[in-house]
């Protein structure tokens, strides 16, 4: 804690888990991610800990479920693709009640696609992702220091809730090399407290059983609903955003991640022409931060949202708002990065164009 | 009244959901009999299945962990890892893991994860009614292949043991059978075997037993029995296939 370093988004996110007290790492080779394993195939080790370079994204968050079910903190990390594989394992988590932790270093889909900074995995993030009634605490960093500080809020989240969690970060922010500070204490893993629920020694204790099944008639149900109560929780108390200069905007850029990057660019040109625009950066995609939106809807003008796909978030921004005022999108899909004079510009015709009136976006 | 051969502390005292004639039954005796006699039930972690062992995890009387079809392998990788102090056992079916999870059964091996693992092949599938299993027999009916196992369609059953030998990984393999008294004595020491193998930190062990599914092969227990001596034994020949006592020390550095 303190120390300033300059790191890769990726080793960054690797080391925030390591001081974060994760010892276990399960994963599989693919790009924009690759530096995470290579990083904790050496660092691990070093600290008593374990890395297993899996046969697949299969094996791997299986490998995941196997070790958080004993109680300790564990990671895999994969890029899109990769993380369509994981899926199974994920849903199955959530149905377990297994907080596990998981990163998506986002590239360019559907399918193979490309190598390139992306974030056309929002949906299936956000909306659950695997089969099944579920919820997934989502946080999307925006630099790397944030890469580096947000895998020890998600541990904390994930073990709170029983619930999984993951960072959902993209080949920018995997790439790129920002300076740094580890805002957390180091967690020694040794201390951390052995749930009640956790697999292991059981001189003494009943049996304990990690499933997610129930065949009982209704008992399903009322396992659901008792989760969903959790979910309800975490929207009311873990939601994380940044407002900039939203109160007396007239319009708001609504952007995650790196194209919040791109937007915070386009709001120093508009405020530097005199246009009264404001930067609203959901930090937790769920739970999406609903209310400050409505708060926000209740004065700006517009909203446009800028997303580095065919425009997911904005279904969200729509929805917090109950389509109150006008919301625009500026995307660009699949590898493709808004620069901060495209954004601008689409402001400009944006509150030209006026109150009511919708823009068609791209 | 004295109890000759009371149910072993390893198993739960509830009715099992298995049918009359199955093998699961005796299985989870001779695996709970073993944890017994070696006296790691309060730290043996086991692994259910998809399939009908999915309810092994109320059965055993250690603590349970149930995942994805096929992921039993890789769920115990993870296990094993995290608590090296404990015994860890996948309990697979041939669906498990001779088809999805053959992935994970082979890797595992190679990795030569100090973990045991018991596969029951009984040439079907159970729980989903009596489709083609990876081990089904050419020429053996199923829901899936309802005029008999045809090669040029389906092709050809699958021998785990000798497949997996192959690889260095795989430290102690051996094949039994649950279809008569004698062989249940054997398929127990072959249990036995790879369970100590684990405690030794000999690295991968795995038995596969052969075993009836009366209800799937659509016949009595008793042709049931005679299906796994007349047919499946010719394909599936019993013996152990690996046993390297003494290897390189495991993979969890016990």
């Amino acid at each position: 804690m303190g120390e300033k370093l300059l790191m890769k988004g990726n080793d960054a996110l690797a080391e925030g888990a390591v001081r974060a007290g994760c010892r276990f790492f399960a994963g599989y080779p693919i790009t924009p991610q690759n530096e995470v394993p290579e990083y904790m195939s050496w660092r691990l080790p070093e600290l008593g800990g374990t890395f297993i370079q899996a046969e697949s994204e299969v094996a791997a968050i299986n490998m995941l479920y196997g070790a958080a079910a004993t109680g300790v903190r564990a990671m895999t990390s994969s890029s899109s693709p990769g993380i369509s594989l994981k899926q199974e394992g994920i849903s199955y988590s959530a149905g377990a009640d297994l907080p596990i932790f998981f990163a998506n270093v986002m590239r360019g889909g559907p399918g193979l696609g490309n190598i390139a900074g992306a974030q056309g995995d929002y949906f299936q993030s956000v909306r659950g992702g695997g089969h099944g009634d579920y919820r997934v605490f989502v946080m999307a960093p925006h630099s790397v220091a944030e890469m580096g500080n947000f895998p020890s809020h998600c541990y904390e989240v994930a073990e709170k809730y029983r619930i999984p969690a993951m960072v959902l970060a993209d080949g920018v922010l995997g790439q790129m090399m920002e300076p740094l500070e580890f805002k957390f204490p180091e967690v020694d893993p040794g201390k951390l407290p052995t749930p009640a629920w956790a697999l292991g020694p059981a001189a003494g204790r009943k049996k304990r059983i990690v499933r997610s099944y129930d065949l009982r008639e209704g008992a399903l149900e009322i396992l659901t609903w008792n989760r969903a109560k959790r979910y309800q929780e975490i929207e009311e108390r873990e939601v994380m955003f940044e407002a900039k200069l939203c109160d007396d905007a007239d319009l708001v850029f609504v952007a995650y991640g790196t194209a919040a990057r791109a937007a915070a660019a386009a709001l120093k040109m508009a405020r530097g022409a005199g246009l009264k625009a404001g930067l609203f950066r959901p930090i937790t995609l769920w739970p999406f931060p609903k209310r400050k939106l409505q708060e926000l809807a209740s004065r700006a003008r517009a909203f446009l949202v800028v997303e580095m796909s065919l425009g997911q978030m904005i279904d969200d921004v729509r929805l917090a708002t109950e389509c109150r005022v006008p919301v625009h999108l500026h995307a660009r899909p699949s590898g493709s990065i808004p620069t901060g004079e495209e954004i601008f510009k689409k402001a400009q015709e944006v509150l030209k164009a006026g109150k009511g009136e919708r823009v068609c976006s791209r | 009244m004295q109890q000759i051969n009371p149910k072993p502390k390893s198993l739960v005292d509830v009715k099992m959901h298995y049918c009359p004639g199955c093998g699961h039954g005796i299985a989870h005796r001779l695996v709970a009999e073993v944890m017994d006699e070696l006296g790691v039930r309060e730290r043996t972690i086991g692994v259910a299945p998809v399939g009908c062992a999915v309810f092994a995890d109320d059965y055993f009387n250690c603590d349970m962990i149930q995942g994805p079809h096929g992921r039993g392998p890789a769920i115990a990788t993870g296990l094993k890892r995290s608590r090296p102090d404990c015994v860890v056992f996948s309990y697979q079916g041939d669906g498990d893991l001779a088809s999805i999870g053959m992935g994970e059964t082979v890797h595992a091996a190679a990795r030569s994860e100090n973990i045991t693992v018991v596969f029951i092949n009984n040439a079907i599938y159970g729980m989903t009614g009596g489709q083609m299993a990876p081990t089904t027999l050419v020429g053996q009916k199923a829901t899936t292949c309802p005029l008999g196992r045809d090669p040029k369609v389906n092709g050809y059953p699958i021998r785990v043991c000798e497949l997996l030998a192959q690889l260095d990984g795989a430290r102690y393999l051996e094949r039994v059978s649950v279809h008569s008294a004698a062989n249940v004595i054997k398929a127990k020491k072959a249990i036995k075997k790879a369970f100590q193998y684990q405690l030794a930190g000999q690295g991968f062990s795995l038995v596969e037993v052969l075993s009836m599914c009366p209800t799937n092969m659509a016949l009595s227990p008793l042709e049931a029995v005679k299906f796994v001596n007349d047919k499946m034994l010719p394909q599936y020949p019993l013996g152990v296939f690996k046993d390297i006592a003494g290897g390189k020390p495991d993979a969890s550095g016990n």
